[in-house]
């Protein structure tokens, strides 16, 4: 019986995982790019709910799918910080950023950079941000195809890095941005529904309502009339652990991290060059609610699951005899993700805060993908979470290998060291960078470097340290001049790389919590860094000449919709 | 008015309508989230805590609000000044 359980879930999920990936690829073939135009920003005729789907599948990678409500349910409260930081980003994106950008119409981050601070030295640096801040979020994308492969299909993680990798350069390589784009649409859809249908079943479940983000606030369906989140607080402290609600994190951390990633987020190139794939400047506007709007679908639901798969954990586990365990329960014992320990012989099952007695260790990443086996819903169900978990790596993870290939085959290549190269020859550079891309990536997903999970987060900080102040004065202050932006922009990511290899990597003397400037986490300090970026760049452009007539025309003009008449 | 004038009169009215919404966008997320969070948590609606609610729902429908409304208030701007496309 428990065999045949398993073994359907297994089937369920290569059918659901083989239609998906038969899917993708008809899709990658359907739309080829024909013109370096098409590769890089899909012809520039996205229509904007099109474009809004596939930012929000850009968006919300494996992290936000696998990670994000496991790790709130472990952090409560401070939580926080990465729902509001993750998608407060967009209102900056949408009124600072995308409408003028995509009136700048041209291909990439480094593109406007360069030409606005009228320096092949700014495009340089601003190159070199862009490859650091992709290739360190790509390497995480690739961890989580090879959980989810290694747990739903049991093969080995490495097959499952491969055979992610081969999907991704098949549709990257021949589709560029437009086979990536309607490749997105698609992983948008098979995502929202992967990690809604368990999130609604549960909260049926537990508190009756059907609607997650309403059950998180309602009261417990046992008929005892108690609000789930007080039942939570009062287990959370029983076992010795903060008030769910209250959290732990310092008002200044939480605060700072939260900035960092908002700020992060409207300055990742992955993000920014989806807008310049809408016709026009309104569209532009229009694609970045649709896409905030899509992801706050998942992102307002996730805290809610956390909720769920919290309360439904403890209760599950909490002081019950380890032989009475449910089979998922051993299934990712196997995984690692899970450990338990009978520090005390007594066959029960501590799981308390203090770490002298804690009997079990809990991954993040189980949360999710464990939660419709913790629930005991049907096996299609936890099939499709398998599905899900691919689409979202997959959709991430093809968005940045085309920010990696442009960079190299559009704004080095094509700008700085063969101008005269034909359409053609670009194209297939392209091409080659992106194959290169793909390559180096699956490397990093094969042999994860320590630090990758670490680096994912920074990656945000660098890009506030180092975009972000650049676009927005280069948009709102005419008189930023060339000097005053590459200065900026120069020590602001220096300095991000100095505190996170202090803190994270233990360099230059390393430190502990104790020794954060300000008390700001690592995570956090890309507040700092973006502020001290500012502050230079200002300065900087005091003491030296201002930019010349023809840039300060750009800006003009970037800043209306249509022809100035 | 000359051309020069209509294109700064229109960033004039852009960039007050951004300090509005950005603001909002400050008291929803930095102000009630974080800031009063504590505060705000002596109210309760149903089983949520109003401080806890706002950090981890309520900012989110605002953001999302606020740039709808930001695309309205720029479609009717652009054809006042001419420049929608």
């Amino acid at each position: 019986m428990s065999s045949f359980a398993v073994m359907s879930v297994q089937a369920w999920t290569y059918i659901l995982v083989g239609v998906s990936f038969a899917l993708y690829i008809g899709i990658a073939i359907w739309s080829r790019a024909g013109s370096t135009k098409e590769f890089y920003v899909a012809g520039g005729g996205v229509s904007p709910l099109a474009n809004g789907m596939a930012t929000a599948a850009d968006w919300m990678s494996a992290a936000s799918f696998i990670s994000m409500a496991g790790i709130i349910s472990f952090m409560g409260y401070d939580g926080a910080v990465y729902l509001m930081g993750w998608t407060g980003g967009y209102v900056l994106l949408a009124l600072l950023l995308a409408p003028y950008l995509r009136k700048f119409g041209k291909f990439t981050v480094p593109d406007f950079i360069g030409d606005r601070y009228y320096s092949s030295t700014a495009r340089i640096v601003a190159v070199i941000c862009a490859l650091i801040v992709s290739f360190t979020y790509v390497a995480g994308q690739m961890r989580g195809v090879g959980v989810v492969f290694s747990r739903f299909l049991e093969v080995d993680i490495n097959t499952g890095v491969i055979i992610g990798m081969v999907i991704v350069l098949f549709y990257a390589v021949l589709g560029g941005m437009k086979g990536i784009t309607y490749t997105q649409v698609a992983q948008y859809c098979v995502l929202i529904f992967a990690f809604m249908v368990p999130a609604i079943f549960i909260s049926i479940q537990m508190t009756g309502n059907p609607i997650p983000q309403l059950g998180m606030g309602g009261t417990l369906s046992d008929g005892s009339g108690v609000y789930l989140l007080d039942k939570l607080n009062g287990l959370s402290r029983e076992l010795g652990f903060a008030e769910y609600t209250e959290g732990s994190k310092s008002l200044i951390d939480v605060f700072a991290i939260t900035l960092a990633l908002m700020v992060g987020t409207a300055g990742l190139p992955h993000v920014i060059v989806r807008f310049f794939t809408v016709p026009r400047v309104k569209d532009a506007r229009k694609s970045a609610g649709l896409a905030l709007l899509f992801i706050v679908i998942l992102y307002t639901t996730a805290p809610a699951v956390s909720v769920f798969a919290r309360t439904n954990l403890i209760e599950t586990v909490s002081g019950k005899p380890y032989s009475e365990m449910p089979e998922w329960f051993t299934n990712w014992e196997t995984t690692g993700l899970l450990d338990f320990t009978d520090k005390n012989d007594d066959g029960l099952i501590q799981y308390v805060a203090d770490e002298e007695r804690n009997e079990l260790q809990i991954d993040n990443d189980i949360m999710v993908l464990a939660n419709p086996e913790i629930a005991r819903l049907p096996n299609w169900v936890i099939a499709l979470v398998a599905a899900g978990g691919l689409a979202a790596a997959l959709s991430t993870a093809a968005g940045l290998l085309l920010v990696i290939s442009t960079s190299v085959s559009h704004d080095l290549v094509k700008k700085q060291l063969k101008p005269d190269m034909s359409e053609k020859n670009e194209l297939w550079v392209a091409r080659g960078s992106a194959a290169l891309a793909v390559i180096i990536a699956a490397y990093f997903g094969i042999n994860p470097p320590g630090f990758v999970a670490a680096v994912v987060a920074l990656a945000f900080g660098l890009a506030a340290a180092s975009f972000f102040p650049a676009i927005i004065l280069g948009i709102f202050y005419k008189r930023m001049n060339r000097e005053g932006a590459v200065s900026g922009m120069v020590i602001g990511i220096l300095l991000m790389l100095f505190y996170m290899m202090k803190f994270k990597f233990d360099l230059f003397g390393g430190g502990t919590e104790a020794d954060w400037w300000f008390g700001i986490s690592p995570e956090g300090f890309g507040m700092v860094a973006m502020i001290v970026n500012f502050a230079v760049a200002l300065l900087v452009s005091r003491f030296t000449p201002a930019p010349p007539e023809e840039v300060q025309d750009i800006v003009e003009n970037i800043r209306v919709p249509g022809e100035i008449r | 008015m000359t051309s020069k004038q209509k294109s700064k009169a229109y960033w004039k009215e852009n960039v007050r309508y951004l300090a509005i919404l950005l603001l909002i966008w400050f008291l929803v997320s930095y102000g009630a989230g974080i800031l009063f969070k504590d505060t705000l948590n002596t109210v309760r609606i149903g089983g949520f805590e109003l401080g806890f609610w706002f950090a981890q729902q309520g900012s989110m429908y605002v953001f999302v609000i606020l740039i709808f409304v930001y695309v309205r208030l720029m479609n009717r701007l652009d054809k006042k000044y001419g420049y929608d496309e």
